[in-house]
């Protein structure tokens, strides 16, 4: 499905320059890969590198073995959907206008509902509103994992979904990927939390920009938990 | 009424009387001007629309009490070389409760700066509300300017509220915006304001708004696009004379080499007046435009998106 051949993510100046050395890895279709390691340890670089985000220095992206590396984001966005790990306000933009533009044609309100009702959204209360600093960083987070979860995506990518996201609607978030998993959709989710780890085929963890290790939560979360990996 | 192509489009642009594409005269009381002079007047039981005889424009009086009406008065200027200056006057009975639909459109194909200078004052009864919808465009191929000088005057008496929606669609090249407005208690002044300039437009809007009563707030939320070489002015100046409260707000994406410029003024006179202003200028956020690009759009219909928004 997706492919990753020796990435690597330079930046001019700083403490570390090399952001990511040399990653290779493979997505499988349907499966459910989570990244995760130390802050710092390019993984939020990673996811958009993926979606185009950003352009890796070296390396090349294939998706389905077509080279994608250099197509721009509203290209690869026919394929990949992405969260952003900060959600994004907009001044006169509502819930209901960001459903239809992820959608990719104009949808029905109850359509729009049914994502917010994925996400623990009541629709009355929110399609109609602004996504704009009124609402709270749970609500717009939410609301983000929403309009990616709108999207008609080969391949899902998740940065940090539970930043922001109090622990009942992060029960709600379990959920949506459990049962995105059951639907044999390919995801990949930048986490540091226990529980979306342990719904993971494959569990990659970077350090310092390098693969350190891959394997499976059985094989690998004793390892991050009891190294205490992230938050 | 018989009115051309162009009018027929000023007037469904800046009053929205529309049915479908064409264009259609609405219900209740109107007046509808086009190159100086009116083409269709209408008065209601409640709502009598007279011409003043001193000089252009109207005297429009509500009755007391009258519920859920509406006034057209659209103006359309489809001739180069127009330059008038147009009075009216609203007065709003008690306890009324109406829609007052302006606004201004100016076609111009000539060499010559057509202008339209729209003075409306408005004396608001005790416990009356209104909402005043004004709309200005400009569009035609002349060298001729589309200048447009709106002065509004607002006179709030006790308990009663305006709604002052402003709008700016595009085409317009000049613009000097200037409203005033006295509150008496309990009252309260609302102003949404929406401003687009495009290639060398200049546009300068000033408030000033005298909070006298006890009670009495106003909220101006000016939001603006400028886009090209287009400069903009905001100056919104609260006087706070009595125990109220007074917010303005500019907040303005600049484009391009445009300029923006706000300039407000708070004014208390009491430590009981509570006034804020916040502004806030800048290009389109970045982070916007991946988002909506990461959901399919384009750079150029995600910065359309997020204008189109803005401006709502």
């Amino acid at each position: 499905m997706l492919e990753l051949k020796n990435i690597c993510y330079e930046v001019k100046g700083g403490s570390r320059a090399k952001i990511l050395d040399h990653i290779s890895l493979r997505i499988k279709p349907g499966s459910f890969t989570v990244i995760t390691g130390p802050n710092g340890s390019g993984k939020s670089t990673l996811a958009d590198i993926i979606m185009g985000i950003k352009t890796p220095t070296t390396g090349k992206i294939l998706l389905e073995d077509k080279d994608i590396t250099n197509q721009n984001i509203t290209k690869r966005a026919k394929d990949i959907a992405y969260s952003f790990q900060q959600p994004v306000k907009f001044k006169g933009i509502t819930v209901y206008d960001l459903l239809n533009i992820a959608s990719g044609e104009l949808i029905a309100p109850e359509e729009a509902g049914e994502h917010l009702k994925n996400v623990g959204l009541n629709p009355d209360d929110y399609l109609a509103r602004e996504i704009n600093d009124k609402l709270s960083g749970g609500e717009l987070k939410r609301i983000e994992i929403a309009s990616v979860l709108a999207r008609p995506a080969k391949l899902f990518v998740f940065d940090e979904p539970e930043a922001g996201i109090d622990l009942w609607s992060f029960d709600n978030l379990i959920k949506v990927f459990k049962k995105l998993k059951k639907e044999k959709k390919t995801i990949i989710i930048i986490s540091h939390q226990e529980k979306i780890l342990k719904l993971a085929d494959e569990i990659i963890i970077l350090e310092k920009g390098k693969i350190k290790s891959k394997g499976t939560p059985n094989t690998l979360l004793k390892t991050i938990t009891g190294e205490n990996h992230g938050a | 009424m018989e009115l051309n192509d162009y009018e027929k489009e000023i007037f469904c642009t800046v009053a929205g009387t529309t049915n479908g594409d064409d264009f259609e005269v609405p219900a209740g009381a109107y007046n509808f001007r086009v190159n100086g002079k009116s083409v269709g007047r209408n008065s209601t039981k409640n709502i009598d629309v007279k011409p003043k005889t001193d000089k252009s424009g109207l005297d429009i009086t509500i009755k007391p009490g009258t519920k859920n009406e509406q006034v057209h008065i659209p103006v359309a200027i489809s001739a180069t070389g127009i330059k008038e200056a147009v009075y009216n006057d609203f007065h709003i009975g008690d306890n009324s409760e109406v829609t007052i639909i302006a606004g201004c459109g100016i076609y111009n194909c000539g060499p010559t700066d057509s202008v339209h200078d729209g003075i409306h004052r408005f004396y608001i009864g005790k416990n009356a509300k209104i909402k005043y919808i004004e709309k200005h465009y400009g569009f035609g191929p002349g060298r001729g300017g589309k200048i447009l000088n709106p002065i509004t005057e607002v006179h709030l008496k006790e308990n009663s509220e305006a709604i002052l929606e402003l709008e700016q669609i595009k085409g317009v090249d000049s613009t000097i915006r200037k409203t005033t407005a006295d509150l008496d208690k309990n009252t309260k002044l609302i102003v949404k304001e929406r401003l687009f300039t495009h290639g060398r437009q200049t546009a300068e809007s000033v408030y000033e708004v005298v909070l006298n009563g006890k009670n009495s707030t106003t909220d101006i939320a000016s939001r603006s696009i400028a886009q090209d070489l287009s400069k903009q002015t905001f100056k919104a100046t609260i006087i706070g004379n009595n125990k109220c409260r007074g917010h303005s707000e500019c907040d303005a994406i600049l484009m391009d080499e445009a300029e923006v410029h706000a300039i407000p003024a708070l004014d208390a006179k009491t430590k009981d007046a509570e006034l804020i202003h916040e502004a806030a200028i800048g290009k389109i956020a970045s982070d916007q435009i991946k988002k909506l690009m990461t959901l399919g759009l384009t750079k150029k219909q995600a910065e359309s998106k997020i204008i189109n928004g803005f401006l709502r």
